[in-house]
């Protein structure tokens, strides 16, 4: 599903991330941990091919990044829902023109009832007729974790999607994830928030991949 | 949902039109700068057609027909003119020849000298208009003729003036026709910067639709559709405006002259028209470069 192999990404005095080896398997559910600035989101850009790697070569659903041409690589990532911690949108779109994007640049079109159905599971009907800068940082967040899963993407990654939030959202949030997971949809999940990880215990057979010493570790066991 | 997706489509969609937010300069912009460019390409395009009516003319009027201008001394002028006129009579290639007469002569001289000019006390020469066939005769053998039986006869077979005359002309239409493509090119210049302006407003949208798998190609229809048709409707509003200015230019006359020639006749009236789909084109070809080239050069 996603595989790196020695792969490297860095510029000058030397590179942010070197050597990594990595196989994650479709229908997993991993956490990527570390400290700020430890390369988080540079690692997660490489697996949806934002960046691409200055050494080695990443795989993502088949596309290789050695010689992915531009269509492929947008071919490939409506395949990947992202949620960013700071998330965009066109803002003079409604929160349900949003949300439907992404099947529309691929010349589709959402069935009415799917799309409040889905709404309604991140818990905006309320708000599907409002304009992005009307939403709370919370609400920002369903909105990007629904636009990111309307395509059935076979991944999904998040990138501190509850950085912005307060803890109560950030087990709402992750209970979605799960959900999905649940649903067969691989998940990518970075955090600096070892507690919220903790409390998945509960409820989710996840791995921690750790940022550390410019690579990327499988932390231990299982959860 | 909106109007538009409620009318194409029974599901739920977001057209191209809709993904870059109509606001900005750029709208105006562009529609002003065709609007002018279309009402300077109208009188470029009068320009280059009305010289062109006037090489057409010159050339015509004058390809065929030459003149014999007789200055002989006092009692001889008579005799000479009788003689050149039997010499162009067994000419081959001369369809036919007559001496003006001295209302005529009068008339010519007239925007010179004026009316009731005293031809008689003025040592005028006799002239004879001449009409080729469309064969034409020699000059230089028709010279030589009259140098031995008239030898006050000049032959002015009209070559001398008549070639700058429609040189210039032609140098005309050409610069009209240079400016109309020069106009294209800053049409398409113009569009290509407020393309570029508008494809830089708006990197974040463009960024979001790229992370949700939007390929270039739909991105750059989105920036593409909206600059032709804010070209087009430009260019309409400069084609009518320029057309209307035509109209209200004062109808050819001889005194006139060129200015006054200055338009279109019959069908040419439909020509400009063609200046709104080349503006679009040329909108759509440079918009969807600027697109492509700026598009590349984002991840």
């Amino acid at each position: 599903m996603i595989e790196l192999k020695n792969v490297s990404y860095g510029f000058g005095d030397g590179p942010l991330l070197s050597d990594i080896n990595l196989d994650l398997a479709p229908g997993s559910f991993h956490f990527l941990t570390g400290p700020s600035g430890a390369g988080k989101t540079t690692f997660l850009r490489l697996c949806y091919f934002d960046l691409f790697p200055t050494g080695g070569h990443v795989n993502v659903l088949g596309t290789n990044s050695a010689d992915a041409s531009r269509d492929a690589v947008s071919s490939t990532r409506r395949r990947i829902g992202v949620v960013h911690q700071d998330c965009q949108f066109l803002d003079h779109l409604t929160v349900e023109q949003n949300i439907v994007l992404p099947l529309s640049v691929s010349g589709q079109s959402a069935q009415d009832q799917d799309v409040s159905d889905l709404i309604a599971w991140v818990g905006l009907a309320e708000r599907r007729h409002a304009h992005p800068p009307e939403l709370s940082g919370g609400e920002r967040q369903r909105v990007a974790l629904a636009r990111a899963i309307i395509g059935s993407p076979e991944i999904l990654i998040a990138d501190e999607p509850t950085g912005n939030v307060d803890w109560e959202m950030s087990q709402r949030l992750l209970s979605l994830l799960v959900e999905l997971n649940s649903m067969g949809t691989s998940v990518l999940f970075a955090t600096h928030d070892l507690s919220l990880i903790r409390s998945a215990k509960t409820s989710l057979s996840a791995r921690v991949l750790r940022i550390r010493d410019r690579t990327v570790q499988i932390a231990g066991a299982d959860l | 949902m909106t109007d538009t997706a409620t009318k194409t489509n029974p599901g739920l969609s977001v057209s191209v039109d809709q993904v870059v937010p109509a606001a900005g300069h750029t709208v105006w912009l562009t529609s002003l700068t065709s609007a002018a460019m279309a009402f300077l390409a109208v009188f470029a395009l009068a320009l280059s057609l009305a010289t062109e009516r006037l090489a057409s003319k010159w050339e015509g009027e004058l390809a065929r027909t030459a003149t014999v201008r007789i200055s002989a001394p006092a009692g001889q002028t008579e005799r000479q003119v009788q003689a050149v006129l039997d010499i162009l009579q067994t000419t081959p290639g001369i369809s036919s020849a007559r001496a003006l007469g001295s209302d005529e002569t009068a008339n010519l001289l007239e925007p010179w000298f004026g009316p009731d000019l005293p031809l008689d006390s003025l040592p005028v020469p006799a002239l004879i208009e001449i009409i080729e066939t469309e064969v034409g005769f020699s000059p230089d053998n028709l010279r030589l003729r009259l140098a031995a039986d008239a030898p006050g006869a000049v032959l002015d077979d009209h070559t001398r003036w008549r070639a700058p005359l429609v040189r210039a002309a032609g140098i005309l239409r050409n610069i009209g026709l240079f400016s109309v493509i020069l106009i294209g090119g800053t049409l398409a210049g113009m569009v290509t910067l407020a393309a570029n302006s508008s494809l830089a407003a708006n990197r974040q949208i463009i960024r979001v639709l790229r992370l949700i798998g939007a390929k270039d190609s739909y991105i750059a229809r989105a920036f593409v559709r909206r600059f032709t048709l804010r070209a087009l409707i430009g260019s309409l509003a400069g084609v009518i405006l320029g057309l209307a200015a035509i109209f209200a230019l004062p109808e050819a006359t001889l005194e006139g002259g060129f200015l006054t020639g200055l338009g279109f006749q019959g069908f040419e009236w439909a020509i400009p028209l063609a200046i709104v789909p080349v503006s679009a084109i040329t909108a759509f070809v440079a918009t969807r470069f600027a697109a492509f080239r700026v598009l590349k050069g984002m991840n």
